[in-house]
């Protein structure tokens, strides 16, 4: 972590160009299980565990990863609604939380759709009030709110006269999930977090959907942060992508570079598992075994060890940094000892050879 | 659901179109008065509510007689008996006029507890169910305490304690159906606090007391609005039954908890007259509780 940081500062085109939108630095929650008579701690879920990255104005940056992971519980660390750990989160050059910025803030700038696009809205409120509610709990009166919101449906390609008086219950996914992006939109923030956003959706309404939010994107002048566990959506969509596993951040890089030249095992597994559109380039065996460790206990060292097939002793002694190494784009970055040349992983110095 | 409708707007579109866009214009409220004018079980149980509280308010006005004014001679005479359309009573006094009277005080000792109860219990339920942690823990043992005790038991006690009344009555009664709507609005409201959308209100900065006007409060109104109502006639059977103890309405007030006891002896000398009052308070209590049914059919739109 601390050597993607560096790597950016010693970049000095990248300093002056870009402030980051949004800066996670060490970020970590991990959920406490409690049980017996008095409720005491028994075990501890490292659901994200020091993770950093940064956003800049107008990208999207992509985060992939198995269920589990840390995607959702990232995106909800940032939103606020679980309170971290440890580490800060930055947005705009200003700390959130103590001595910056105040949550109720961040609310204007940051906001976020959910997967499940049901449970996303009051079933009990009409679609144009759900719209709506965001700007009046910050004082906007309710027929200006209301107005905004019939602006709003428009935007995202509903009919306001026919929409705004109905019921989630009355709307296709597509549809509410539409309603989803627009109420994301009404409190005009510069950051959206899509959690999972077009997941649920049939394949002909999720591209709907995504080229809605790249034109949005372009009309509104937004930063996306994309959390899906597809990889081809994610490959449309982003940039940028940051790779998760178990709580950790494995790789993150330009998104072409990251799917054309994977450096993590792990990143090469998930890659490899996607279907291939040319049958003669079937894939034959199954790139990864087994289920993801259980985060409650997470292997020592590099927590991949336990699939990896390059996995030595060295990956069970130390957790390997998230580094950008010299023979890799100055962005692209990977936390794995076979790519670390002092490392002492005999693949190492393989990799450190030029070719 | 989604899935469902859509399959009948294809199997049938030009109906369907119709009847979706009259619905649309109506909001939930509409909707469920529409879905309450179809059920004709429910509308007769409300009109037999609605005539028997015409009847508490207007009971001056349709009395024949002063229903504490007895007579030695015309005790338990049978129907129409001088001028007594349901004959009288162990002291001569007229049961109509009593019956009447009666049903102010059943009424408000069977709707004010409940009401009341609502008021405070679902309060404590929203707190507990929407802030969770310790304050949930604290409010439902409390509660978990309180429903140690059978309900008819805890209103004894209770009345025992502070002396019969209207107002001891109403004040045990309020007591022992607080835990439970508690536990229901706990329920419900910790349900609601799970779904996404609580999430995206709390994400737009919103506090939590208008979270809770706003996204909870309408979406557990229905399940413990029913319950409330199907408490009524449980109230109204619990103050009867205070009443015929002795712990509740005191003599010679018309209840007809009070009155079915008092009639109890006479069973055998005019068994028609000494029905009566156990006769309202069936139709009364059955009625509350058919409303409550129908309620939950009309409000929940699932259904």
């Amino acid at each position: 972590m601390t050597g993607t940081n560096a790597n950016m500062a010693s970049d000095p085109a990248i300093v002056e160009t870009q402030r980051p939108l949004l800066s996670v630095e060490n970020l970590r929650k991990h959920f406490p299980i409690k049980g017996g008579l008095f409720g005491r701690t028994q075990a501890v879920v490292q659901a994200v565990d020091d993770v950093s990255f940064e956003i800049r104005k107008g990208e999207t940056l992509g985060i992939v990863g198995e269920s589990g992971s840390g995607k959702s519980t990232t995106a909800r660390v940032i939103m606020h609604l679980f309170e971290a750990d440890a580490g800060k989160v930055v947005f705009d050059g200003e700390t959130v939380g103590r001595g910056g910025i105040a949550y109720r803030e961040l609310c204007l700038n940051v906001q976020m759709v959910f997967q499940d696009s049901y449970s996303a809205l009051n079933p009990r409120m009409p679609i144009g009030l759900s719209i709506a509610f965001g700007s009046m709990a910050h004082g906007v009166p309710r027929k200006e709110a209301l107005d905004k919101a019939a602006i709003l449906l428009s935007k995202v390609g509903l009919d306001p006269a026919t929409f705004a008086n109905r019921y989630s219950h009355e709307l296709s996914g597509g549809q509410r999930q539409r309603v989803n992006i627009a109420r994301a939109l009404a409190l005009k923030p510069r950051l959206i977090l899509l959690d999972e956003a077009v997941s649920a959706l049939d394949k002909s309404i999720e591209a709907q959907v995504l080229d809605l939010l790249l034109d949005l994107k372009g009309e509104l002048d937004l930063t996306y942060l994309f959390i899906s566990h597809d990889l081809n959506v994610v490959r449309y969509i982003s940039d940028r992508v940051l790779v998760m596993y178990l709580g950790k951040v494995v790789e993150v890089g330009p998104v072409e570079d990251v799917y054309e030249n994977p450096r993590h095992p792990y990143t090469r597994a998930l890659l490899s598992s996607m279907p291939s559109m040319d049958p003669r380039n079937r894939t034959m065996e199954a790139p990864l075994s087994g289920d993801p460790p259980n985060p409650i206990n997470p292997p020592s060292g590099c927590r991949f060890r336990t699939r990896c097939r390059f996995a030595e002793t060295v990956c069970g002694k130390s957790s390997p940094a998230l580094t950008a190494h010299s023979d890799m784009n100055a962005r692209h970055a990977v936390a794995c000892h076979m790519h670390d040349p002092g490392s002492g992983h005999s693949l190492a110095s393989q990799t450190e050879a030029p070719e | 659901m989604v899935s469902d409708s859509e399959n009948y707007v294809a199997a049938n579109t030009s109906l369907t179109v119709t009847v979706t866009a009259a619905r649309r214009n109506q909001g939930y409220w509409g909707r469920v008065w529409t879905r309450l004018l179809r059920d004709w079980g429910t509308l007769a149980a409300i009109s037999i509510i609605a005539l028997i509280l015409l009847a508490a308010i207007f009971a001056p006005l349709l009395a024949t007689h002063d229903p504490t004014q007895g007579s030695v001679l015309g005790r338990l005479k049978g129907f129409g008996y001088n001028g007594h359309i349901l004959g009288t009573d162990e002291t001569g006094r007229d049961l109509y006029s009593r019956l009447l009277y009666g049903s102010r005080l059943t009424l408000i000792t069977g709707v004010l507890p409940v009401l009341l109860a609502l008021i405070i219990g679902g309060f404590l339920g929203v707190i507990a169910g929407y802030f969770g942690g310790l304050i949930n823990s604290l409010i439902m043992r409390v509660m978990d305490v309180l429903y140690a005790f059978p309900s008819v038991l805890l209103a004894i006690a209770i009345t025992g304690m502070l002396g019969s009344g209207v107002t001891n009555t109403i004040l045990a009664l309020t007591i022992t159906f607080v835990p439970p709507l508690v536990r229901i609005s706990e329920t419900v409201t910790s349900q609601t606090r799970a779904m996404d959308f609580i999430e995206v209100a709390r994400s737009s900065g919103a506090g939590s007391f208008t979270i809770i006007r706003f996204h909870v409060l309408s979406n557990i109104l229905a399940p413990v609005l029913i319950y409330a109502t199907s408490l009524i006639s449980i109230s109204i059977i619990l103050a009867a039954g205070l009443s015929f103890l002795g712990l509740g309405v005191t003599p010679p007030n018309a209840e007809w908890g009070l009155m079915l006891n008092n009639l109890r002896s006479a069973i055998w000398v005019n068994p028609a007259i000494a029905a009566f009052p156990g006769l309202m308070i069936f139709i009364t209590s059955m009625s509350f509780n058919l409303m409550s049914d129908g309620l939950r059919r009309a409000m929940d739109l699932k259904l």
